[in-house]
């Protein structure tokens, strides 16, 4: 079986600094895949680096077994990849449910003359989309911002509206950048059921989280990342028992 | 809760129109008629700008050149080859369309005020142009523009015309034109806005990034915007080619670009009816402060500074959010 995700022997330098170095590992279809390690460690550039936001300077990055070198995001998108942010980016501009039926831009396709004169066809579309994300919206727990703008969102509802966006657009693999960040212990343990309910649907989901806790409890896999470079990759339970991980980074 | 939303759409649809209607009364001589036409043209053109600098957040500080690219292939099509006006616009807003779209594909990859400088220079490179070649369009003097013209029907401010037995003048039956093409121009605004279309130019404003991630091609939807606001605004500058009569490079000058964003900017980027007020106030504004005299321009400038820094959304708004807060008050919290 291939790979979902596979990275190869990626490298990424800004100036002089290697933000990542000589990574490399594989993500099955399916599976629950954590990306942890301390601030800095370089988790947050390797996400930009699948997602096609940043080029990497070394190595290769396949998704489905073909190369995404020559991809733009939006491209990667296309072939089913979907993340959030640790800075969310949500558009202000727009009510909740807007940013949400945004996930369904790949599904909706319109012409201008089907726009401009507001054909039935662009209605039908727009009322299944609207529905579609009005359930997302509820299935990831922000369903009471229904009719909200979005700037009238708390910073917990946000996060979610970010993973509801992002399901909107049917993924195939999603790529989840510390959602659990400025969340208290039962919004994170919302979140934990979420991310359990998404891997359930068949959906791969990459994490990169600071709370051990939840990392531990859902991962299928992890990847420990120190200074740009793996310093391991294996279960939880192997990750626990490693001894490099440990005096780096669990502690005693 | 969807069809709360369609209707509040075709609401302020309707509540235009209406103003449009009652309009007239207020109206008591053919000056009156020809400020109210050009200021129907020159908002359905700012409709059509603040879909690229309200909706998509990306700024022209060169769209007059648009307008004067319209105006002027209109009056050349029409005048000196004796093209059918229909056409003469519609050909003309193609070819203004291709030329925003060769020339906003590199320039879109700017932002901010680079954005702003290289727009600026396409502004002064169209003014340039019909300023210097003379043979075609008459340079700094001018050319005249026939009457709009369809089917051996024409459409002149000077005729007078007939409507259900009632007899009106020129002027009045080319503002019935321009607030129609005015409604048309906001309908096609409204329905752009409302659509996948619409999110994705947005989206582009609010976040470039979340757009791109869940697949809007950014560049892609920069460059549409861009053609579509330059087509709104060669049409207008067609129009308004027929209705003047005449122009001058200055349909296509700096000022006239300032004029339009700061409409966009004073009534509310992102407010289609908020830019038309921007519209309304910015073209009467002058005629109000006529009596200032030479203090009328800074009379002018000091409104518009007023304005910007107690209404930093825009006139409109500014005051539906003051009159909705109004209203929750007196009914008790509920709107």
């Amino acid at each position: 079986m291939t790979a979902l995700v596979e990275v190869k022997g990626l490298d990424k330098a800004f100036g002089g600094v290697h933000a990542v170095e000589g990574v490399s590992f594989a993500v099955e279809a399916g599976q629950v895949y954590s990306v942890i390690g301390p601030n800095g460690a370089g988790k947050t550039t390797l996400f930009n680096l699948i997602t096609g936001l940043y080029i990497p300077t070394k190595g290769e990055i396949l998704l489905n077994g073909e190369s995404t070198a020559k991809l733009e995001p939006n491209q990667l998108a296309e072939r089913g990849m979907c993340r959030t942010f640790q800075q969310m980016q949500i558009c202000m501009n727009m009510t909740a449910i807007e940013n949400v039926m945004l996930g369904r831009h790949l599904q909706l396709k319109s012409s201008l003359f089907t726009t401009l004169f507001r054909l039935p066809a662009l209605r039908r579309g727009e009322e299944a989309a609207y529905k579609r994300a009005a359930d997302l919206m509820e299935y990831v727990g922000c369903g009471e911002y229904v009719g909200a703008e979005a700037s009238a969102m708390s910073y917990g509802a946000l996060k979610r509206l970010e993973v509801a966006r992002a399901l909107a657009a049917e993924p195939k693999v999603i790529l989840l950048d510390e959602p659990a960040a400025g969340l208290n212990a039962t919004e994170t343990a919302a979140l934990e059921d979420l991310i359990r309910k998404i891997a359930d649907q068949g959906i791969t989901v990459m994490l990169v989280e600071h709370d051990m806790k939840l990392v531990m409890g859902i991962s299928d896999r992890l990847l420990v990342l120190n200074y740009g470079r793996v310093l391991a990759e294996g279960t939880p339970a192997e990750i626990r028992q490693n001894p490099d991980v440990i005096a780096a980074y669990l502690g005693g | 809760m969807l069809n709360r939303f369609m209707q509040s759409r075709l609401r302020g649809l309707m509540v235009l129109a209406l103003i449009l209607i009652i309009i007239p009364a207020f109206l008591s001589n053919p000056f009156h008629y020809e400020l109210a036409t050009q200021i129907a043209i020159i908002g359905a053109t700012v409709v059509g700008l603040n879909l690229l600098v309200g909706f998509a957040g990306q700024i022209s500080l060169g769209h007059a050149g648009f307008f004067g690219l319209g105006a002027y292939f209109t009056g050349i099509a029409t005048g000196t080859y004796g093209w059918p006006s229909v056409p003469a616009l519609l050909v003309g807003a193609i070819v203004v369309g291709i030329i925003a779209w060769v020339v906003g594909r590199p320039i879109l990859r700017l932002k901010g005020h680079y954005l702003s400088m290289a727009t600026l220079a396409v502004g002064f490179i169209i003014a340039i142009i019909l300023n210097n070649e003379r043979a075609i369009t008459g340079g700094p003097d001018g050319m005249p523009v026939p009457a709009f013209e369809v089917f051996g029907w024409e459409l002149s401010s000077f005729g007078t015309y007939s409507l259900f037995g009632l007899e009106i003048s020129g002027v009045q039956a080319w503002y019935m034109f321009a607030s129609g093409v005015l409604l048309l121009a906001v309908w096609f605004a409204l329905n752009l806005i409302e659509s996948p279309i619409g999110r994705a130019l947005r989206s582009v404003h609010g976040s470039e990034v979340a757009a791109s991630v869940v697949g809007v091609d950014t560049a892609k939807y920069k460059s549409l915007v861009f053609v579509i606001s330059a087509i709104y605004a060669s049409l207008m500058g067609g129009l308004y080619a027929h209705f003047q009569g005449f122009i001058t490079p200055a349909v296509a000058s700096f000022e006239f670009s300032i004029l339009f964003i700061t409409m966009v900017v004073l009534g509310g980027m992102g407010s289609t009816f908020g830019v038309i007020l921007g519209a309304v106030v910015l073209k009467l504004l002058p005629q109000v402060l006529a009596d200032f005299q030479e203090l009328e321009t800074v009379m002018f400038g000091l409104i518009l500074m007023l304005t910007m820094i107690f209404m930093p959304k825009g006139l409109l708004p500014t005051l539906t959010a003051a009159v909705s807060k109004r209203l929750r008050k007196k009914t008790g919290g509920k709107a």
